[in-house]
């Protein structure tokens, strides 16, 4: 049982990077627009380099 | 809650008062545009709609936000509206400007992330604590399992503590008032939980109920974001619908003409009011002479004569000449107002609706409080006093009877049915429509401006010869009424080619003349010409030959109006039309949407009280209606629409609005809205039963964390997937 040192503190550290990517997205405001998000991938502007 | 802004009012005057504020805000800051686009819907769309308008000139950037359709434009303040309104029906998508000031984007946006944080909080805590739990189900003895309740109870208790708020918040607040809401139950079952589990902890307990804890958290969080959402969206529905049109009048004072609101007018002030424009207030007309359009109060498509001495009203629309008005009546006292006020006694008078929710909701949370109490008693007495398996029993039966399927049953379902409706191009203003809407019996129509657009079309120009139709061709060319306007186009569409004409003048109030081979021709009202006057919308040409010849106009159905009104009849429900118009019109579109219960010539107090009449009988009545004479009966009807392009206060007494100009989406909405309340039961009758199924166990102490989050996780989970089954 001695992995459990390991793996506990692993699997914790593992969901608080997921939370904190979680909280990024939303202080980015990710979830403003989801549909048009969605819909943006299939659009052919701004294919060959970033918007300035 | 926060006060609801003056949206909720009905009286135009309140409604425009914070919009004058808000445009006065905007003109010092950078001039921000907010449009909506109500048909778009792809990646052509957006692409598209921001392409053309990043090219405009003088505009910064253009963002399109599909989900709420709508683009937001940032552009140097000489960019109007209007100008990008006109250009983006260039490219065929019709577009309404929203008052970005009123639109109050900051605060609900950050009432929303806030939920949506603790909601994602919530989610990561319980999948941790879950993955500990499932260790301690599948065995984890002694040692272990007292380090896992330990790490469990380290995660559980901030985030419970953070996550929990809302619940705790709103609980405090009703126990305050001596009330039992929802969230005392809520608050109690995360609080007894978490307590019970940490003493188990303590005491190397077998079972902790910290992932049983979280994920009733995290699932009732989610319901209330979900509502939260359908909540904002009507809010920003009713705020963004609201006047942005800013009451001014232009005042003759003793120093020329200045523009005032007309809020500072006082009766003996003399305004003018040019052609286009509409009514401020109420007057006696001193200089001019005009036609009235006066269809938005009365419901009369025929425009009426104005000159020296007429008596107007506020909400009439000028339509030829300038005119100039002494007021009598301004504020309080105008015809404006008293439409407001009879507006106000209508809503009074539709009793507050209870949702089905509210109503579960009543019954059920003291059910739960006995419950659980009954179950610590039974407990206490049967072990002779054993307080912590009492309190952990009574834990358990808070915890499986917790209404997390309950908490979401509505909202996800309301989610769901709005979001259809939503791109349907219908716009859900009020919480509680949906249901309303599932149980109408019987619709109700305006004429003017519902069912017809409001714009008349020639009914009879294969009836006129070439030469006279040539003739009405060039002089309606030359005149900016809205029937010189509508021949003249039809006259266009016809291929009629303009006849040539001299000394082309428009005579205010009468129409419009010309000369023609050194005769005199003129197009304009039947007295003015020496006519009679029908029944039917006309105008009138005369030449040197003959009589005068009437050009007469049909009032063109709205797109999908039929439709609608045979999906209606199919649907079982009964359909009325209640006009402010003359018996002629009403009678023609009433046969030929073949509706035979139709009234023509009525008050607004006429259809208000109409609307009583059928509610007294048992009826709950749909009512859809765009125009100031529609407002107290739409106020006072059990449920109302009203298409986007009614007036401020209709659209603001209605619950839902109509974005489009098709019709046939409030036949889709009906059938919605009783799916939605079909599966808002399902959802009860799911959540009880499960209910039914674990309380027992409970009650019998035989429930363990497991059983818990299994009962838990599965309702929720149902209910949900039951309410995305809405098509």
């Amino acid at each position: 049982m001695d992995v459990l040192v390991y793996l506990i503190p692993v699997s914790l550290v593992l969901g608080g990077i997921g939370l904190l990517a979680f909280l990024w997205t939303l202080k980015h405001r990710q979830y403003d627009d989801p549909e048009g998000d969605g819909q943006r991938i299939l659009s052919k502007e701004w294919d060959d380099h970033p918007r300035p | 809650m926060e006060a609801m802004p003056a949206s909720v009012s009905a009286c135009p005057a309140c409604v425009a008062a914070p919009a004058a504020e808000a445009v006065a805000a905007r003109a010092k800051g950078r001039a921000g545009i907010v449009l909506t686009l109500p048909t778009a819907h792809c990646a052509a769309c957006i692409a598209d709609v921001e392409r053309v308008l990043g090219r405009y000139p003088g505009v910064r950037s253009a963002r399109v936000n599909l989900t709420r359709r709508r683009v937001s434009v940032d552009a140097s303040p000489d960019v109007t509206a209007d100008e990008l309104i006109a250009c983006l029906a260039g490219i065929g998508y019709p577009a309404h400007e929203l008052d970005p000031g009123l639109l109050n984007v900051t605060e609900t946006d950050r009432q929303g992330r806030d939920l949506l944080m603790r909601l994602g909080v919530a989610g990561f805590a319980m999948m941790n604590v879950m993955l500990l739990s499932v260790a301690v189900w599948s065995g984890a003895e002694a040692a272990t399992r007292d380090l896992f309740h330990w790490i469990s109870a380290m995660i559980a208790l901030p985030v419970l503590a953070f996550a929990g708020q809302p619940f705790f918040a709103s609980a405090w607040a009703s126990l305050k008032a001596r009330r039992l809401g929802m969230d005392v139950p809520i608050s109690l079952a995360l609080i007894l939980s978490a307590a019970m589990s940490l003493y188990e902890t303590f005491a190397h307990g077998q079972h902790a109920y910290f992932d049983a804890a979280v994920s009733l958290c995290f699932f009732l969080l989610a319901g209330r974001y979900l509502d939260f959402r359908s909540r904002a969206a009507a809010r920003s529905a009713a705020e963004e619908l609201a006047a942005l049109e800013v009451p001014r009048a232009i005042r003759l004072g003793m120093d020329g003409e200045a523009v005032v609101p007309v809020a500072e007018l006082v009766a003996g002030d003399r305004v003018r009011v040019m052609p286009g424009a509409r009514m401020p207030v109420d007057g006696v007309v001193t200089e001019g002479a005009s036609e009235l359009d006066r269809s938005l109060l009365t419901g009369e498509t025929l425009p009426v004569w104005a000159g020296a001495g007429s008596v107007v009203s506020a909400g009439e629309v000028n339509l030829t000449g300038p005119l100039t008005v002494r007021v009598t009546a301004a504020g309080q006292d105008s015809s404006l107002h008293r439409m407001a006020s009879l507006v106000a006694v209508a809503e009074g008078a539709r009793t507050r609706y209870t949702s089905l929710a509210d109503r579960m909701a009543r019954a059920y949370a003291p059910a739960v409080h006995v419950l659980a109490l009954a179950a610590l008693c039974f407990w206490l007495w049967q072990t002779g006093g054993d307080l912590r398996l009492s309190l952990n029993i009574a834990a358990a039966v808070l915890i499986i009877t917790c209404p997390c399927a309950l908490a979401l049953a509505v909202p996800a379902v309301v989610t769901s049915a709005s979001g259809r409706l939503f791109r349907k191009g219908l716009l859900v203003k009020n919480g509680t429509a949906l249901e309303r809407l599932a149980e109408v019996d019987m619709v109700v129509f305006d004429k003017t401006g519902t069912l017809t657009l409001g714009a008349p079309e020639p009914a009879d120009l294969r009836d006129h010869s070439p030469t006279d139709l040539s003739l009405a061709a060039a002089l309606a060319g030359a005149s900016a009424h809205p029937l010189s306007r509508a021949l003249a186009e039809a006259l266009a569409v016809a291929g009629v080619r303009p006849a040539r004409l001299s000394d082309i003048r428009e005579v205010p109030g009468q129409g419009v003349e010309g000369v023609c081979k050194g005769g005199r021709v003129r197009l304009g009202r039947a007295q003015w010409l020496g006519a009679q006057a029908g029944d039917m919308t006309a105008t009138w040409l005369k030449t040197d030959q003959g009589p005068a010849r009437a050009f007469t106009f049909t009032d063109r159905l709205r797109p999908g109006a039929e439709a609608l009104v045979a999906d209606i009849a199919r649907q079982g429900k009964s359909v009325a039309i209640l006009s402010g118009d003359s018996d002629a019109p009403v009678g023609a579109i009433a046969a030929q949407l073949g509706v035979k219960d139709w009234r023509a010539g009525m008050h607004p107090a006429e259809k208000a009280a109409a609307i009583a009449t059928l509610t007294e009988a048992g009826h709950r009545v749909l009512m859809v209606g765009d125009g100031l004479n529609d407002t107290a009966a739409l106020a006072g009807a059990h449920v109302s629409i009203s298409p986007a392009s009614a007036l401020d206060a209709a659209r603001v007494a209605s619950d839902i609005v109509l974005l489009g100009q098709d019709m046939q989406p409030i036949a889709a909405a009906m059938r919605i809205a009783l799916q939605a309340r079909r599966r808002i039961k399902q959802n009860f009758a799911l959540s009880i039963a499960y209910n039914l199924l674990a309380v027992p166990v409970a009650f019998a102490g035989l429930a363990t964390p497991l059983i818990a989050a299994l009962a838990m996780s599965a309702s929720s989970v149902t209910v949900s997937l039951n309410a995305l089954r809405l098509k």
